[in-house]
């Protein structure tokens, strides 16, 4: 008795039980669904996470001043001596790898367009920054390396900027006001939307570090000549950003003159690293979830195990013809262990196909990000199937133990 | 004479009900040879339908011994016994056992997919012939309920005989039917066994026993007559 024999013995079987197959096949179909939702929505998070790190660069560097000792304890962060232009040249011409190196300077001030008013965040930057920060500039130019010296009063505007200050009309010559100075618009910025902080990333003006410094941001700023607040670098990628953060580290020491054993008075922090280390929790509450949808998928095997106990029961006269005919227990067995499977891989791909058409309408209707995992389908599948062989062996062997003639004498 | 087929030896089938024993059989001692055609009669509980189930392998005996072709049951494994049902017996029962829900073609089938031929040949076309035989060809296709008793039993008739049989067990197989399709199986059977297959029918019916070789009379688990008729004193 072969395999497709005994396959064609069980695919007649199960039509003959149509409906019973079916309901069988519930709780397969809805822990496989369940499963492949979960894992889809699970990874459509983590592939939104990359898709976030992307548009900040995940080549991206920031460093920071830290705190500075006092008497042994911490000040404030930011209480070290400040970023400086000199660290930017000296950075450039130690490494190589550094694409683009911009300080950024921020302030929150309010901004004004005829009789339009809008606090919004002013941010004092090198022409490098647009780059390096995954900027586009959509229409008009970026700074030039004198307006960024000179300080220069030109302006780049976000999106929110255009609808805030401009009603949506297109602000390039147009004159704004930031703290009663007058600035042109010289370029706008193609939209970066929300970020995961709720913020909106367009909601903000670009203008140079030194008119920033000097005019725009707190005293504090002003009080060391050539501050650039905090620096972002980009690493060719050729480069192993993890290595690179250890020179840059290394050589701020240096620079900065701290003594070997003490700690940093700056902050070399990687933009990715950090995204994933916020988001971590979510990837896992959705492993989690999996996990339950394969406690389900385990019940619907016990499911099985019991729909097929009373299957056994309800056919013991057919069992008892079989054998009458010549069926050995062996071919009895076999024949309930393939229709436990053939169930159970019937059930998985009808809730695979349940699985993507939820998944799908996730997406569509509650906008979550969903993203089908082919390799999880696969392993759904098989394990569908193991459970049908090991749930399925204890009702078969019920089945292939019986005597022949008391089989077919059942009522 | 024939070689013999099925020789029984002191054959005992006890029933345990609570603390009562039945003895359905008792040293039921007995020789069918090849080609006969037995007429097994006898009033109600009186041990037809264990001795059919005992030589058909579908029990075990409590006593006795019980020899197909010289080979004794008591010594073989259920894998053998298996193949002893699928190639040696062809059951056909009074309650006619067909599976419901499936042409007639796939009944007749089911005996040829546990079969252990080494070279089985064309399964349709086996099964086919079959139905042929009893007369069902144009009704291959139709499913079991939709058919009449007496093609029901024949059905099973050539279920029975697919696997070509040496013998064929029929336990009141006109049971369930009415006189005129009865006749028509017991015309079947008799042209089974002009074929050469050898015959074991229990009956109520006084009609099998005029056309079959061979009469046994149980009473009480005993054959209390066993009589050979003329050869074909029904015909
Ligand atoms: N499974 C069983 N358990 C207990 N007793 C049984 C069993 N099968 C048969 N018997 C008993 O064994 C005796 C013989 O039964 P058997 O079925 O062989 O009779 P029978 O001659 O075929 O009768 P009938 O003409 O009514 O079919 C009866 O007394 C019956 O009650
Ligand atoms: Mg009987």
């Amino acid at each position: 008795m072969d395999i497709i024999k005994t396959t064609s013995i069980a695919l007649v079987a199960l039509r003959l039980n149509a409906m019973r197959s079916f309901l069988t096949m519930l709780g397969i179909i809805i822990g496989i669904a369940s499963v492949i939702v979960m894992v889809s929505v699970s990874s459509g998070s983590k592939q939104e996470i990359e898709a976030q790190i992307d548009r900040l660069g995940s080549n991206v560097l920031s460093i920071r001043p830290g705190a500075r000792m006092m008497g042994g304890r911490h000040g404030g962060s930011g209480t070290a001596a400040p970023l400086t232009e000199k660290h930017i040249k000296s950075l450039r011409n130690k490494f190589a790898f550094i694409e683009g190196i911009s300080g950024s300077i921020s302030a929150t001030v309010p901004a004004v367009y005829g009789n339009n008013n809008w606090t919004t965040s002013v941010i004092g930057i090198h022409a490098d920054y647009i780059s390096v920060r995954q900027w586009v500039i959509e229409e008009g130019r970026n700074f030039t390396e004198r307006e960024v010296k000179s300080g220069g009063k030109v302006a780049l505007v976000g999106q929110d900027i255009i609808d805030k200050l401009f009603d949506g009309a297109s602000p390039l010559g147009a004159r704004i006001r930031i703290k009663n100075i007058p600035f042109t618009v010289i370029g706008t910025l193609q939209a970066k939307g929300a970020s995961n902080w709720g913020r909106s990333y367009d909601d903000v003006i670009f203008i140079p570090i030194s008119t920033s410094r000097m005019r725009v941001s707190g005293r504090q700023a002003r009080s060391v000549p050539d501050n650039i607040g905090n620096l972002y670098l980009t690493v060719n990628l050729d480069r192993d950003i993890g290595i690179a953060e250890e020179d840059l580290r290394e050589f701020l020491r240096e620079i900065r003159k701290i003594a070997p054993g003490a700690q940093d008075d700056f902050n070399v922090a990687n933009f990715s690293e950090f995204i994933r280390a916020r988001n971590e929790t979510s990837a896992t509450l959705g492993l989690l979830l999996a996990a339950t949808a394969a406690i389900a998928l385990v019940v619907g095997g016990i499911g099985i195990m019991n729909i097929m106990l009373v299957s056994v029961t309800e056919r013991t006269r057919e069992i008892g013809l079989r054998l009458a005919v010549g069926a050995r227990r062996k071919d009895i067995l076999n024949q309930f262990l393939v229709e436990a499977v053939t169930l159970c891989l019937i059930g998985s791909l009808v809730g695979v196909a349940l699985g993507v058409g939820t998944g799908e309408l996730v997406k569509r209707l509650v906008d979550i990000p969903v993203l089908l995992n082919i390799p999880i389908i696969f392993i759904a599948i098989s394990s569908a199937a193991l459970v049908g062989i090991f749930f399925g062996f204890y009702p078969a062997r019920k089945a292939s133990r019986m005597n022949p003639i008391d089989a077919l004498r059942y009522e | 004479m024939d070689k013999v087929l099925i020789e029984c030896r002191s054959l005992c089938k006890d029933y345990h009900m609570g603390g009562e024993t039945i003895h359905a059989l008792r040293n039921v001692s007995l020789q069918i040879h090849k080609g006969e055609y037995v007429a097994i009669m006898g009033p109600s509980g009186s041990g037809k339908s264990t001795l059919m189930n005992l030589v058909g392998a579908l029990d075990v005996p409590s006593r006795g011994d019980l020899l197909v072709n010289g080979v004794n049951l008591a010594g073989q494994s259920s894998d053998q016994l298996a193949n002893f049902r699928n190639h040696t017996i062809g059951f056909v029962f009074q309650q006619f056992n067909l599976l419901a829900r499936t042409t007639a073609l796939e009944n007749v089938k089911l005996p040829l997919l546990y079969s252990h031929d080494k070279n089985p040949g064309d399964l349709t076309r086996r099964a086919t012939e079959a139905l042929e035989r009893v007369g069902l060809a144009d009704r291959m296709d139709h499913e079991t309920t939709q058919l009449s008793g007496g093609q029901q039993q024949r059905v099973a008739i050539a279920r029975a005989l697919v696997n070509r049989p040496s013998m064929i067990l029929a336990d009141e197989p006109t049971g369930a039917l009415d006189t005129k399709t009865s006749i028509e199986i017991l015309d079947l059977f008799q042209e089974l066994n002009d074929a050469g297959i050898t015959l074991m029918v229990v009956t109520h019916d006084p009609e099998v026993a005029e056309v079959s070789k061979r009469n046994l009379m149980f009473r009480d688990g005993e054959i209390i007559d066993d009589l050979i008729v003329a050869q074909g004193a029904g015909s």
